[in-house]
């Protein structure tokens, strides 16, 4: 090797390892910050995570109290959601994937549940505000578990999907040879296939509604007590964390911590049950 | 025989099954058309009585009635420029570390770490911005952005202003830590259907890693690379709570990005159950139109970007 080819190669083999050490402190960077928040959610959230959190109504400023009404009004409004927005999504699924061959209406329906899939949640809040708040004359629960349902749609539809085109088509094409109809065809077979994935889809809906904030703002709006009532306004963990933390009051922040961190376990441990269900599914 | 045969209640049953799905298919068509002309209908008062003064102006008055969009439009595009400027590089070096420089056995506890990063919620990232990431930004980093960036030539105004934590910078940046995970997924995707041959061939002519990476696999997946950008930008736009907590809420057009603003998202979920009158609730709308039709557009053209690369991958192979 000549000198200038030397120099050359070194030249090339410093900016290569010069990006490479770059690259990796992109994923220390990103892995930073994952410890950081949870690090802060975890010290600061477990000393007011008490049993009083679970047991006490949320209190006026200045006194103790808990997230008991919160936690239950999350749980109904996200319980309710599931099962509005389920049922659709896993049917409208079924039909992008068995049925959407040919035709117009599959290819835009996947296009439009995508862009819907990653639209602006607050966008949901108005649109609902709109069309239930704004005619009933009140908020209410039941807005609130319309606007979640709303986000829980494209999500299943899109699991759905992928899914059960997962499903080879030589079982589609046994159970058809056998003479079974079309429907038997997908419920006896293709959602049997497929029924770990569409149960981790369903998962992962309800981890992201659970932490939503931003549709419920203008839907259910809040409620500073007991109510299991879905008819009037219900109060939510997500909202009361916003509220509670965006006030000045100290007992309020602890809080809200609190709330965060039930929150966060509880999202993060959907998401990890959803990816574990579906490799166990897989592997079987 | 009196009673219906099974060949023809079965038929009647595929039908009924066959068209149940399709209208539920349909009904995700119709919450579209749903959404854009409910949005429409309710922000006609604001547009009526605006115009498209509406669009121009900086006012934002509820004591006046007086209405414009320009302050939150602006806040909106500079966090979502600020979170591209940030996590566009580091989404890609996350990528290209798990597709090529990546241990095997470290893919997968990686790959999750990053998606654990993505399903935090978004009140989090707020309550972690106010509370913790914003103050350490005006010890730390922003008396030194003053010092040293407040001097350059044309950005350098962007830089001026008090560090107090609060701001159009803080809010980008924590929109950038929230986009990264859905870009470096979408880069990562893409990164891996390009043919391993196409690779090998350029390290067996004895290319590095890094110019394998800059020459073969980014030319060959740029459209689905812009795809995943275009699909973080559209989160970044539309994303409400984190930036909420961190932006300061202020009606007012600074060019400093250390100063607090407005964001679309954030003037709806501050100020819209308080909103007093129909010209304000309109003009809210409005707004919330106005942002749903931008990320329409973004994320429609990311989805057409990687549809492209698929089909191109569908015909090649």
């Amino acid at each position: 090797m000549t000198g200038l080819d030397y120099k050359r190669y070194l030249r090339r083999r410093v900016v290569n390892a010069f990006n490479l050490t770059i690259s990796m402190m992109a994923v220390a960077f990103a892995l930073f910050f994952l410890a950081w928040i949870l690090w802060t959610l975890i010290s600061t959230g477990i000393g007011h995570l008490g049993i009083s959190a679970f047991t006490k109504m949320t209190p006026p400023p200045g006194s103790q109290g808990g997230l008991l009404n919160a936690i239950v009004g999350s749980l109904l409004m996200v319980v309710t959601a599931t099962l509005i927005g389920t049922p659709i999504g896993i049917l409208a699924g079924t039909y992008l994937a068995e049925f959407g061959r040919g035709g117009w209406l599959a290819p835009s329906t996947r296009f439009i549940n995508d862009i819907l899939l990653s639209a602006p949640s607050i966008v949901i809040g108005l649109f609902v505000y709109e069309l239930v708040v704004h005619r009933m004359g009140h908020f209410s629960g039941w807005a609130g578990a319309f606007a979640l349902a709303l986000i829980v749609l494209p999500v299943v539809v899109r699991t759905t999907e992928n899914m059960l085109q997962l499903v080879p088509n030589s079982l589609r094409e046994a159970a058809a040879a056998l003479g079974a109809p079309q429907w038997k065809v997908v419920v006896m077979v293709s959602y049997r296939a497929a029924h770990a994935g569409i149960l981790t889809g369903i998962l992962l809906a309800v981890a992201r509604i659970a932490g939503e904030t931003a549709p419920l703002l203008f839907t259910a709006l809040n409620n500073q007590f007991w109510s299991s009532d879905l008819n009037g306004p219900m109060s939510s963990l997500a909202v009361i964390i916003f509220q509670f933390a965006m006030s000045p009051y100290e007992d309020w922040h602890h809080l809200a911590w609190a709330g965060a961190l039930l929150i966060t376990l509880f999202v993060l441990g959907l998401n990890i049950l959803a990816r574990s269900i579906f490799r166990k599914g897989n592997n079987a | 025989m009196s009673q219906p045969t099974p060949r023809n209640s079965h038929a009647l049953l595929d039908t009924l099954f066959h068209n149940t799905t399709r209208l539920f298919a349909f009904l995700v068509l119709a919450l579209l058309m749903g959404i854009m002309v409910t949005l429409t209908v309710a922000s006609l008062p604001a547009l009526k009585s605006f115009g498209f003064h509406f669009f121009v102006s900086d006012e934002w008055n509820p004591v006046t009635q007086q209405f414009g969009a320009v302050v939150p439009i602006f806040g909106t595009v500079a966090t979502s420029v600020i979170a591209m400027l940030i996590g566009v590089p580091v989404s890609f070096g996350i990528a290209l570390f798990i597709t090529e420089l990546c241990p095997a056995w470290l893919k997968r506890p990686l790959g999750i770490a990053i998606e654990l990063l993505a399903g935090i919620p978004s009140i989090i990232y707020g309550m972690w911005g106010l509370f913790v990431f914003a103050p350490w930004f005006a010890d730390h980093l922003e008396p030194w952005i003053n010092d040293h960036m407040s001097t350059l030539p044309l950005v350098g105004h962007f830089f001026e202003g008090p560090p107090m934590g609060i701001g159009m910078l803080t809010a980008g940046f924590i929109l950038a830590i929230m986009v990264i995970p859905f870009i470096a997924s979408v880069m990562r995707d893409v990164f891996e259907v390009v043919p391993p041959m196409l690779k090998e061939s350029a390290y067996g002519l004895g290319s590095t890693t890094w110019e394998v990476v800059w020459n073969v696999v980014l030319p060959y997946t740029k459209v689905g690379v812009v795809g995943g950008i275009m699909l973080g930008l559209g989160r970044a736009l539309g994303e409400t709570m984190a930036v909420t907590f961190v932006i300061g809420n202020a009606h007012e057009l600074s060019m400093s990005l250390l100063m607090p603003g407005n964001t679309i998202s954030s003037a709806l979920a501050n100020e819209f159950t308080e909103a007093v009158g129909d010209l304000y609730t309109s003009s809210l709308i409005t707004l919330g139109m106005l942002l749903f039709v931008i990320t329409f557009i973004v994320l429609a053209l990311a989805k057409l970007l990687l549809i492209k690369l698929a089909s191109r991958e569908g015909k090649q192979s």
